[in-house]
């Protein structure tokens, strides 16, 4: 099959319907919990904070993208090590990936900031963010490499060794051109769970979104005007890009 | 060719897969090896194509001994040509980037070289219009021949079949039985591992049967199909030739 014939397909009549229909069903619990509730919005109050949560919004892409990157780069030095044959860093690999994968965020957060950076004298809290949450999505990074890895199949690989390749061109040239557009969508996916999850850096007072949200909490006193714009900033941010991870997963079906 | 096997042992999980097998044959141009499957044709062809290390015995292939050590061996896959059941083309290269990548990363070519090279292959093969496809978009006939081309690319001293139209539809069987049967008549020594019988009659020279790890017969295509003495292989001719 052709990778055009993959598009996706325009939406049909009945689609829309469907989704608007849902859309309304969402829409009425939501009115109808509102109206319940005995709350006077002040909308106003928070309306004048409206840069401070640009800046928030704003620190929290740039921390997701360097985060993004650090994270993207040990995710693959710890997916080779989960496949390396020289024990120290196949053992190493195994054991980072258990420990974060299996922790809190949120206590790793504490531990790295107050125990771990503070023995380094890393000051900045920006950099230990930055550097907490690559090690935490390079956990997941690193899995998502490694069953990249692994779905190529033992076959191809014994193909490549009997046309004469070495162990450094059967992954040049055979498995990391396949396994990164494998990896695109859960890539995009895990990109959408780091901007979220920096959201946990506000403990440790890392001026990001939320951090910024709450604060205007605490000046304003109008709790739901402060967290509902959060909610919807974040889903701005994280809604193309998983509409991104689903059109890629389309378009790399045909691989397989 | 000329291949010398001898007290050859191989095991898999405390099983012994081939058990002390020996072979002394001089001058054949092509072995065909049958025998029922897990009888120890594939792994004997995975040694004798370098991709597997015996425990014991060795192999003697025109003289000279397939080594044992990585590196030494990665010299001698190069001059092989392998062509594996499944076709095992590169499924994100197109049909003439897979002939050409070993070409020009293992061989020394430069690219347009490799491109012409692959090209006139295709082209001999009848794939000239599908050079620029991928293998998602090949039919399995048309896949096995590219990878055979791919395999012949390289001028290899002999080429190695693992039951190259196992996994084919019966239609694509023919035209890839007879590309094989082409590279024989043109004088390439071919060693083949197959469960059609019609056409290993008709292909080889010397025929081995293979069972549970043992040379439990051998001799010319007539001995073999035609006179088979040992109750094992007439069991089996019985089974793969009743329909």
């Amino acid at each position: 099959m052709r990778e055009s014939d993959r598009e996706a397909p325009s939406p049909c009549p009945s689609t829309l319907l469907n989704a608007f229909l849902v859309a309304l069903f969402i829409l009425l619990i939501f009115i109808f919990s509102f109206s319940r509730l005995e709350y006077d919005f002040h909308w106003a109050g928070v309306w004048a904070y409206r840069a401070k949560f640009i800046r928030g919004l704003g620190m929290t892409l740039v921390l997701s993208f360097f985060s993004l990157i650090v994270s993207f780069l040990l995710g693959s030095l710890f997916a080779l090590g989960q496949k390396s044959r020289f024990l120290p860093f196949y053992f190493f690999s195994r054991f980072y990936v258990e420990i974060i994968r299996g922790t809190p965020l949120l206590v790793q957060i504490l531990v790295f900031f107050y125990v771990i950076a503070d023995a380094f004298r890393v000051q900045n809290r920006y950099v230990t963010g930055v550097v907490i949450l690559s090690l935490f999505a390079g956990a997941y990074i690193s899995e998502i490499i490694r069953a990249g890895i692994d779905s190529i199949g033992e076959t191809q690989l014994e193909t490549a060794r009997s046309l004469g390749l070495t162990l450094f061109q059967q992954y040049r040239f055979i498995i990391f051109p396949q396994v990164f557009k494998r990896i695109l969508p859960p890539l995009a996916g895990q990109l959408v769970s780091l901007i979220k999850d920096s959201s946990l850096l506000s403990i440790i007072s890392v001026s990001e979104f939320t951090l910024n949200a709450q604060e205007v909490n605490a000046y304003t006193y109008s709790t739901l005007e402060s967290y509902l714009p959060l909610a919807v900033g974040y889903l701005l941010i994280t809604y193309p890009i998983s509409n991104l991870s689903k059109r890629l997963e389309r378009t790399f079906s045909y691989e397989t | 060719m000329k291949l010398d096997v001898s007290g050859l042992t191989k095991v898999f999980d405390g099983k012994k897969v081939l058990s002390d097998i020996s072979l002394h044959l001089d001058d054949i141009r092509s072995l065909v090896i049958i025998g029922p499957s897990g009888g120890g044709k594939s792994t004997l062809l995975r040694i004798i194509a370098g991709l597997l290390v015996p425990e014991e015995g060795t192999i003697v292939v025109n003289g000279q001994a397939i080594p044992s050590e990585e590196r030494a061996l990665r010299e001698y896959r190069k001059t092989i040509g392998m062509v594996f059941q499944s076709y095992n083309l590169f499924p994100h290269l197109t049909a003439a980037e897979n002939i050409m990548l070993p070409l020009t990363r293992v061989h020394g070519y430069g690219i347009d070289e490799a491109r012409m090279h692959a090209m006139g292959l295709l082209k001999r093969f009848q794939l000239s219009a599908h050079a620029e496809k991928k293998p998602a978009l090949l039919s399995g006939g048309q896949k096995q021949r590219v990878a055979i081309a791919r395999a012949v690319a390289v001028s290899p001293s002999f080429l190695l079949f693992d039951e190259p139209t196992s996994a084919l539809d019966p239609e694509f069987t023919s035209e890839v039985l007879d590309v094989i049967e082409e590279l024989r008549e043109e004088g390439k020594d071919l060693i083949l591992v197959t469960h059609e019988m019609g056409f290993a009659k008709i292909v080889s020279d010397y025929a081995l049967f293979l069972d549970e790890g043992v040379v439990a017969g051998a001799g010319t295509p007539h001995d073999i199909f035609e006179n088979p003495k040992e109750d094992r292989l007439v069991q089996f001719l019985d089974k793969v030739l009743k329909y």
